[in-house]
């Protein structure tokens, strides 16, 4: 029978890993809070931003000389993969799912003989990337002390991504990150950011609202000029959005997870607590016992 | 024809503003104009500059500071997306010149001449606001 001052070692231990998960939950939940807030935040201008380039780019059409972000490269062999994960764990299963996610798609590009570049961002997906795909791995960005991620964060990202874009690096570029749906459920989500992907179901809706007047659009300057503007863009706004899901579902996953532990911590008091005055009692029973019995042998 | 616009103003991180306005002073890639109820649709890129928008006939003039972007200007409607935007009221000295030592860095980093005329339009706007400011 284990001894009562181990017992009680064990109940004190367990007591304050409870106080840790809990005070983590907390933070979590108020993290939480402004992470969905950034990202709603953000959304305005991420939608705007789309109906605009939309629009924009059916009156360009897939003329000869569309941007190359837009139209593409005309190839698809080389790939890169973006993966955005947190650069913490202790958020249950938050950045092994992007991470599968990712290695997935990887994979079944390999599969296909394309070429496969990783571009790492967060601490957490880079180090299982580079055990089992370290030589894909072009560049790795982590963010650490950053409390809040911003725009300040995903323009340089973009502007990486532009340059290798540019440089001819790769021809379509995919984005892996957890998207919130819920404080319990969140998705991974692969989004095309090189060349745009751009909704067609807002179509309709679009041109509606151009035909206001039965004016057509002018464009200060031409079309092309803006969209090129426009695109690197786009690049980062799509970006600073999926990092800002990122963000909110790291929170959300944390936030639950901690809970659990706590729970478990809860649970796991309580069993203890019942072992431990079992074998109070059966101590004192044995005394008693034992006294007694001395007193019949006089 | 409406008498009003529908404006919002955006930026990455947050709707800035979204009213009804009768009037807003731009200052697109080429040139400044005046947006009015019934304005013909236009999309133009803007410069770094000082948005000024009047929310009734014969009010307040709100000032924002918009850090490039454009402008999707149609009949009823305007929207700005702009890549950084600060309400001019909420600036502060030592904001400013914060930002214009970064943009005078900028200028004397730059490695092309398009980067750097950029930064330096930036650096003569934060400059002139500075010195509306006093």
């Amino acid at each position: 029978m284990a001894n009562l001052k181990d017992l009680r070692n064990r109940i004190a231990s367990v007591q304050s890993t409870q106080k840790i998960t809990r005070a983590m939950q907390m933070v979590a939940a108020s993290k939480l809070r402004r992470a969905q807030d950034a990202a709603e935040a953000a959304r305005p201008y991420a939608e705007r931003m789309e109906q605009v380039l939309a629009s924009l780019a059916r009156s360009v059409g897939d003329a000869e000389g569309a941007p190359r972000l837009l139209a593409g490269t005309g190839s698809d062999q080389t790939h890169l993969v973006v993966v955005a994960t947190a650069e913490r764990g202790l958020c249950g299963s938050f950045n092994s799912t992007i991470v599968r996610g990712a290695i997935k798609h990887i994979d079944k590009l390999l599969g296909q003989g394309k070429t496969v570049k990783i571009f790492c961002i967060g601490r957490k997906g880079a180090v299982p990337l580079r055990r089992s795909h370290g030589s894909y791995i072009v560049e790795e960005v982590v963010f650490e002390d950053v409390s809040q991620v911003g725009f300040a964060q995903a323009h340089p990202v973009a502007e990486q991504v532009l340059e290798m874009f540019e440089a001819g690096e790769f021809d379509i570029c995919t984005v892996f990150y957890n998207k919130f749906e819920s404080v319990l459920t969140q998705v991974v989500t692969a989004m095309q950011l090189v060349p745009a992907a751009l909704p067609e179901a807002a179509e309709d809706e679009e041109d509606t609202n151009v035909d206001l007047g039965g004016a057509a659009y002018d464009y200060e300057p031409d079309e092309e000029t803006i969209l090129r503007d426009l695109l690197p863009r786009n690049v980062a706004t799509q970006l600073l959005r999926a990092l800002l899901e990122n963000g909110a579902s790291e929170m959300g996953a944390k936030m639950t997870a901690m809970d659990n532990a706590t729970r478990n911590a809860g649970d796991m008091i309580d069993s203890l607590t019942i072992t431990y005055n079992r074998s109070r009692q059966a101590v004192i029973t044995k005394e008693l016992i034992e006294i007694i019995s001395g007193a019949e042998a006089l | 024809m409406a008498d009003s616009i529908a404006f919002e103003l955006v930026s990455p991180d947050r709707l800035l503003m979204s009213a009804d306005v009768v009037q807003v002073m731009l200052s697109g890639r080429e040139g400044d104009f005046t947006v009015l109820p019934g304005h013909a649709p236009v999309v133009t890129t803007l410069r770094p500059s000082i948005v000024e928008v009047i929310q009734t006939a014969g009010g307040e003039t709100t000032r924002i500071f918009v850090r490039g972007g454009f402008a999707d200007v149609a009949a009823d409607r305007l929207t700005v997306l702009a890549e950084e935007a600060i309400m001019v009221d909420e600036l502060d000295r030592a904001t400013l010149e914060q930002r214009i030592q970064d943009a005078t860095e900028d200028v004397d980093d730059a490695t092309d001449d398009n980067v750097r005329e950029a930064a330096k339009e930036l650096l003569e706007r934060l400059q002139a606001l500075l010195e509306a400011l006093d």
